[in-house]
C-alpha cells in the first residue's frame, strides 16, 4: 500500500490554544480514511490544515513526499487541484444554479470547450441522481440534494483525493446510507483516496477502510487503525465509549 | 509530460457486417480534447450497424472524458436500435456509467410564466402581502408598546442601553464628519451667490436656518438608514436564517416586543440627541467657510446665527429627527422579521432596510415641511 498522505507530528491550535497535539499517521492510496472523535476534539480543524486553510503550530503534512506548507502558492495550488471537498452544508454558491456551481472548478482549471464542460455537468450531476436539476439554485433543493450536488462539484476534475467534512450530518438515515454508497461507488470508479470526517458509527463501520480518533481530553490521537481493530484491540476507554456509544466492548460483542 | 503523451483516439475495427469494435487508444484524460464521432455518425449512415463492442487493451489512462464520450455515443446510437456492449471497457468506467444511467432524470425546472397578466397577479398579490405585513407589523408594535407600558411584557433593558451605546456614542464620529462637511458645503454654495449682493454675513442665517430645520435631522437620519437600519435587518435576518425567532414565538415571547421595541425606542431617543450634534456642527462648518472666505469674525457668525434661529424652528428639526428615529428602526426591523431563511436574503433585507428607510425619511419630511408651514399660517 501507498501512502498519499503522511500527517507527522502536527500540532494544531488556534491561538495559543492547543487543540490536538503530536499527531501521526499516514493515510494509504485508495483509502476512505475516517478522521473521528467526539465534538470539539478538532476534526473539522484537521481537514482545514489538510486541504490547505489552516497553517500547522508545528509538524509537517506530505502529499507523497512533498511537505505541503514549505511549497510555494503555486505548488500548492497543483495539490489542491487534485483535491475535492465536501463541505458539511454543501457549500454550494448560493447566487449560482447547480450547473455554474459545477461549471466554475472546470473554466478555472480547464481549456474544455463549452459544450464539453455541459456534458460533464450532465455526467457528474447524472452520478449523484441529480440529472435534469442543472437549473436549481440550491435554495430551490433540499439538503439531501444540496449534499449530493456539493459531492458532484467536489469529483468534477476527477480529484485524487476526496475530503468529506460530516457528510451524512443532518439527513435521514436512508439519505445517509445512499451517500455512504455513493461515496464508496465513486471511490471505486475514480480511484481516489477519500477523508472522511465524521462521528457517525454507522458510516465508519460500513465504508471506512482506517480511521484515526482524536480525544477532546488528551488532546492527541489515541488510536489509529481499521475501526473493527480499534474496537476489539484498543485499550482506551474513550475509544471504546466512542465506538461502542459508552455501551462497552462486551456487551456490543454480545 | 501529459502534454506528450498520446492523446485519446479511438479505431473502428469491422467484426461482422453488423457489428464493430471500436479499439480505445491513448490517454482519455480532460487534459485532452474528446474525439469526434463523425466516423461512427458515417458508419450509421452508411451500414446497417447493430452491434458496437469496446476493445480497451491499448488504452492508458482514463478518466470522466471516457464516460462522457461513451454517454455522446449512447446519444448518438440510440440503443435499442444499436446495441453497445460495455464488457470491454474498464470496470470504473461501467461502474460510472451505471451509476449515471441508473437514476431517472428529475422534472426539469419550470420556466416562469413572464406574460403581463401573470406578472401583473404575482405584483397584485405581492403588494397585498406587503400591505398585510405592514398592518399586522405596525398593529404589534403599538399592542407591544401597551403591554410594555402596562408591563404585561417584559422589556430587555440591556439590549436597550447596549442599542442607546451602539446608536448613539458609536455613531458620533461619522455624524461629526459628515454634519461639518453639510456645513462646508452650504456656506460654499451660499457664500458664491451672496458675495455678488455684498451680504455674505447672510451666509450664518442660510447655514443655521439649513441645519436646524433640514439638514442636521436628514443628514443624521440618513447615516442612521445606513448605519443602524441595515445592522438591525441584518442582526434580525441572521436571528431569523438560526430560528432564533420562532424559538421566541414558541416560547409564547413577542419577538416585536423582545427585540423591535428596545432597537426603535434607542433610535428614537438618540436621533435627536444626535441631531442636535449635527446642527452644532454643520454651523461650525458654515462658520469655518465664513471666516476663512468671506472675512467674517466668528463672533460676528455666531451672533448672527443666533439671531436668525428661533426655538420654533430648533424643535422643528428635533420633531422631524425623533419621527426619522422610529421610521428607520421600523424599517430596519420590519426588513429584518421578512427576511427568508438563506445567507442572501440577510443581504437583500439590510439592502432593503435602507432603501426602505431612507424613502420614509424623505416622505416624512416632505409631510412635515408642510404640516408646519400649514400651522403657521393658521
Amino acid at each position: 500500500m501507498t501512502a498519499v498522505i503522511t500527517i507527522d507530528n502536527l500540532t494544531m491550535s488556534y491561538g495559543s490554544d492547543i487543540i490536538q497535539k503530536d499527531l501521526t499517521f499516514t493515510i494509504n492510496r485508495g483509502d476512505i480514511f475516517a478522521i473521528m472523535g467526539g465534538s470539539g476534539c478538532g476534526k473539522s480543524t484537521l481537514l482545514r490544515h489538510l486541504i490547505g486553510l489552516h497553517r500547522p503550530r508545528t509538524g509537517t503534512i506530505y502529499y507523497g513526499t512533498e511537505d505541503f506548507w514549505t511549497l510555494d502558492d503555486q505548488e500548492q495550488s497543483l495539490i489542491l487541484r487534485k483535491t475535492g471537498i465536501l463541505y458539511q452544508s454543501g457549500a454550494l454558491w448560493s447566487s449560482m444554479t447547480l450547473a455554474d456551481n459545477l461549471a466554475l472548478p472546470l473554466q478555472q482549471y480547464t481549456n474544455l470547450s463549452g459544450s464539453m464542460i455541459q456534458d460533464i455537468i450532465h455526467f457528474k450531476l447524472s452520478l449523484v441522481g441529480l440529472k435534469g436539476c442543472e437549473d436549481y439554485y440550491p435554495s430551490e433543493i433540499s439538503g439531501g440534494m444540496r449534499k449530493r450536488a456539493g459531492l458532484a462539484r467536489a469529483i468534477v476534475l476527477d480529484p485524487e483525493y476526496l475530503f468529506f467534512d460530516e457528510p451524512s450530518a443532518g439527513l435521514d438515515p436512508v439519505n445517509a446510507k445512499n451517500l455512504d454508497e455513493l461515496i464508496v461507488e465513486i471511490r471505486n470508479s475514480l480511484g481516489a483516496t477519500v477523508v472522511l470526517v465524521t462521528h457517525e458509527l454507522h458510516s465508519i463501520f460500513a465504508i471506512a477502510t482506517n480511521a484515526v480518533y482524536l480525544d477532546a481530553e488528551e488532546k492527541t490521537m489515541l488510536a489509529v487503525g481499521s475501526p473493527e481493530e480499534m474496537l476489539n484491540n484498543s485499550t482506551h476507554q474513550n475509544v471504546i465509549d466512542f465506538l461502542t456509544r459508552g455501551e462497552g466492548r462486551r456487551r456490543t460483542s454480545s | 509530460m501529459l502534454q506528450h503523451s498520446p492523446p485519446p483516439e479511438y479505431r473502428v475495427q469491422q467484426i461482422t457486417e453488423e457489428e464493430v469494435r471500436l479499439k480505445l487508444l491513448g490517454n482519455w484524460t480532460l487534459a485532452s480534447t474528446i474525439p469526434s464521432l463523425d466516423p461512427i455518425r458515417d458508419l450509421l449512415d452508411r451500414t446497417a450497424l447493430r452491434s458496437i463492442s469496446f476493445d480497451t487493451s491499448e488504452l492508458k489512462t482514463w478518466d470522466s472524458l471516457l464516460p462522457v464520450f461513451i454517454l455522446r455515443l449512447i446519444d448518438l446510437c440510440a440503443p435499442p436500435a444499436v446495441e453497445l456492449q460495455f464488457d470491454g471497457l474498464p470496470a470504473g468506467a461501467k461502474n460510472l456509467l451505471h451509476l449515471s444511467c441508473s437514476t431517472p432524470p428529475k422534472p426539469l425546472k419550470k420556466k416562469p410564466d413572464t406574460s403581463f397578466i401573470t406578472r401583473l397577479g404575482h405584483t397584485t398579490i405581492s403588494l397585498v402581502d406587503k400591505g398585510e405585513g405592514l398592518i399586522s407589523f405596525t398593529g404589534e408594535i403599538i399592542i407591544a408598546c401597551i403591554q410594555t407600558l402596562n408591563g404585561k411584557s417584559k422589556f430587555r433593558y440591556n439590549d436597550f442601553w447596549n442599542f442607546i451605546q451602539s446608536t448613539g456614542a458609536d455613531a458620533l464620529p461619522i455624524v461629526s464628519l459628515i454634519s461639518v462637511l453639510v456645513g462646508v458645503i452650504l456656506a460654499f454654495v451660499g457664500a458664491v451667490q451672496l458675495q455678488m449682493f455684498g451680504v455674505q454675513i447672510y451666509i450664518a442665517n442660510l447655514v443655521g436656518l439649513a441645519m436646524v430645520m433640514e439638514m442636521g435631522a436628514m443628514m443624521s437620519g440618513v447615516i442612521m438608514a445606513g448605519r443602524t437600519g441595515a445592522a438591525y435587518a441584518a442582526q434580525l435576518g441572521t436571528m431569523q436564517v438560526n430560528e432564533e425567532i420562532d424559538a421566541l414565538r414558541t416560547l409564547g415571547i413577542s419577538p416585536v416586543a423582545f427585540l423591535v421595541l428596545p432597537r426603535m425606542f434607542a433610535l428614537m431617543l438618540m436621533l435627536p440627541l444626535l441631531c442636535v450634534y449635527a446642527d452644532l456642527l454643520g454651523i461650525l462648518g458654515g462658520a469655518i467657510i465664513g471666516v476663512s472666505m468671506l472675512d467674517l469674525s466668528l463672533v460676528e457668525y455666531f451672533e448672527y446665527t443666533r439671531k436668525a434661529i428661533q426655538l420654533d424652528q430648533c424643535l422643528q428639526g428635533l420633531i422631524k429627527s425623533a419621527v426619522y428615529g422610529i421610521l428607520v428602526g421600523y424599517a430596519g426591523c420590519l426588513r429584518g422579521l421578512q427576511c427568508g431563511r438563506s445567507a442572501s436574503s440577510v443581504g437583500q433585507a439590510a439592502t432593503s432596510a435602507v432603501v426602505t428607510g431612507i424613502v420614509l425619511i424623505v416622505i416624512a419630511d416632505a409631510i412635515m415641511t408642510f404640516l408646519f408651514n400649514f400651522s403657521k399660517t393658521m
